[in-house]
């Protein structure tokens, strides 16, 4: 969300790219635009705008992405 | 009557043929469905019999006692039991052909889906989410892989469409897996919009959907239509609290005043009105105006703006600068408390974040409470 904004450096979303097969998928389900496709493969745009809802980790189909967040 | 072969949709002739072929006699379309013991929801317009049974359709338009019920749900009441039967609709004149919209069994999801749906002919799938809207749903496990699979087979949905598509709300991919539900049920998830009133533009769209019908937003009315809830919640423990408030302002030279406790009392109540409005609505509707991006102290701020000129204007009955200090640091605590609770209602704030927005305030929330009664207790002297 670009107008309203929550605390910097606190997610725990990891990219792993080696594992990225360039599906997209997560460009599609984040609903905060935290991805963006380049090259075919998936890059973080907007890391401080993750808000760990684990959609992207959830449907990433070769396992390149996790959120570990605790009880929150 | 239409006909079509067996793995397509067999449409039960429309009411009017059903009148005509009745002759004179008054005839009651619905009453096939009538059954001891049930009624017929206001939202069903009608049944359509197809090879996987008889499917409400249902009506795009809300009726007044949808938006009634609406109203009472957004100010908190019965919000729990809100809930429609999950299963198939039908929405306009729905076939084999046409997509199946998934949602959750929130009637007011439930509500706000179809009357987005005006001229359009779909299914629509509603998961058993125990009256929880898709994206809470999601968080929490019920708008699943598992629950989508299950709906799927029960509905026996490969009898109803001839393709192997189904739309699934963006925001329900925090609970469903793409991949998993292709393995288990045939079926492909496409990932619809977050909004719904972006559905026929997707639909239209050949099911592509924008960039901006791909993220959350967070604008003054969609904040501000949740501060009745937010208020509704904390009325019992606000009930509570002011008996404690009460309780605390009787204590004074003679050990204990009933008189006391209550001038006193109602003055304490006052800074907790302050501190409920300011946390509960204030600060959810003015949101991005308010310094800091820390709940809590953005609380902090409201509270210490909105109970400084409330103290002042019943500055005459407070005792001393012990009294005051006591009522703005009760107000300001119990302000940044709910502004820090209403993290869990926003669709940007990350559960790392909130652990350590409290882990760093909730210890400095219940000191500033001790401190407050200790200084109002001291006033009294």
């Amino acid at each position: 969300m670009k107008d309203l904004r929550y605390l910097d450096d606190v997610s725990t979303l990891v990219l792993d790219k080696e594992k990225c097969i360039g599906c997209s998928l997560c460009t599609e389900v984040c609903p905060q635009a935290v991805f963006e496709m380049r090259d075919n493969k998936a890059h973080i745009v907007d890391f401080n705008a993750c808000m760990e809802c684990g959609a992207c980790v959830n449907n990433c189909p070769s396992k390149a992405i996790s959120v570990s967040p605790g009880v929150g | 009557m239409d006909k079509i072969s067996t793995s397509g949709v067999d449409i039960m002739s429309s009411m009017d043929e059903i009148a005509l072929s009745c002759s004179a006699e008054p005839s009651n379309p619905m009453a096939d469905y009538e059954k001891p013991g049930y009624k017929l929801c206001s939202y069903v317009d009608k049944f359509i019999k197809t090879h996987a049974g008889a499917i409400p359709i249902i009506k795009s338009k809300l009726g007044k006692d949808d938006l009634f019920s609406t109203f009472h749900v957004r100010c908190g009441i019965k919000r729990n039991k809100y809930k429609v039967a999950p299963g198939l609709y039908g929405i306009g004149k729905p076939d084999k052909n046409c997509e199946v919209l998934v949602t959750a069994n929130f009637k007011l999801t439930f509500d706000h889906l179809r009357k987005e749906l005006a001229d359009i002919n779909a299914w629509i799938l509603v998961l058993d989410t125990k009256g929880i809207n898709v994206w809470c749903a999601a968080g929490k496990g019920t708008f699943s892989t598992m629950e989508l699979v299950n709906k799927i087979k029960d509905c026996t949905l490969e009898k109803i469409v001839d393709h192997k598509r189904i739309i699934v709300p963006q925001l329900g991919a925090t609970g469903v897996s793409a991949g998993d539900v292709k393995k288990l049920s045939g079926f492909r998830v496409v990932y619809g919009p977050i909004r719904a009133n972006d559905i026929p533009a997707f639909l239209k769209n050949k099911r592509k959907v924008d960039k901006n019908m791909r993220q959350v937003t967070f604008n003054l009315y969609e904040r501000f239509i949740l501060t009745p809830v937010e208020i509704q919640i904390v009325l019992k423990p606000a009930l509570i609290a002011a008996l404690v408030l009460f309780i605390v302002s009787g204590f004074g030279p003679g050990i204990f005043s009933f008189s006391g406790a209550w001038e006193r009392g109602v003055i304490s109540f006052f800074a907790l009105i302050a501190g409920i409005v300011s946390g509960g609505f204030v600060t959810p509707v003015l949101l991005p105006f308010i310094p800091s991006r820390q709940f809590a102290l953005k609380g902090i701020i409201a509270g210490s703006v909105l109970s400084i000129p409330l103290l002042a204007l019943i500055s005459t009955a407070i005792k001393g600068v012990s009294g005051f200090a006591a009522l703005f640091l009760f107000s300001v605590t119990i302000s940044s408390y709910l502004a820090m609770n209403f993290t869990g209602a926003t669709p940007f704030t990350s559960p790392s974040g909130v652990e350590k927005e409290m882990k760093r305030y909730i210890p400095m929330q219940l000191a500033s409470l001790v401190i407050s009664s200790g200084l109002w207790i001291y006033s009294a002297f």
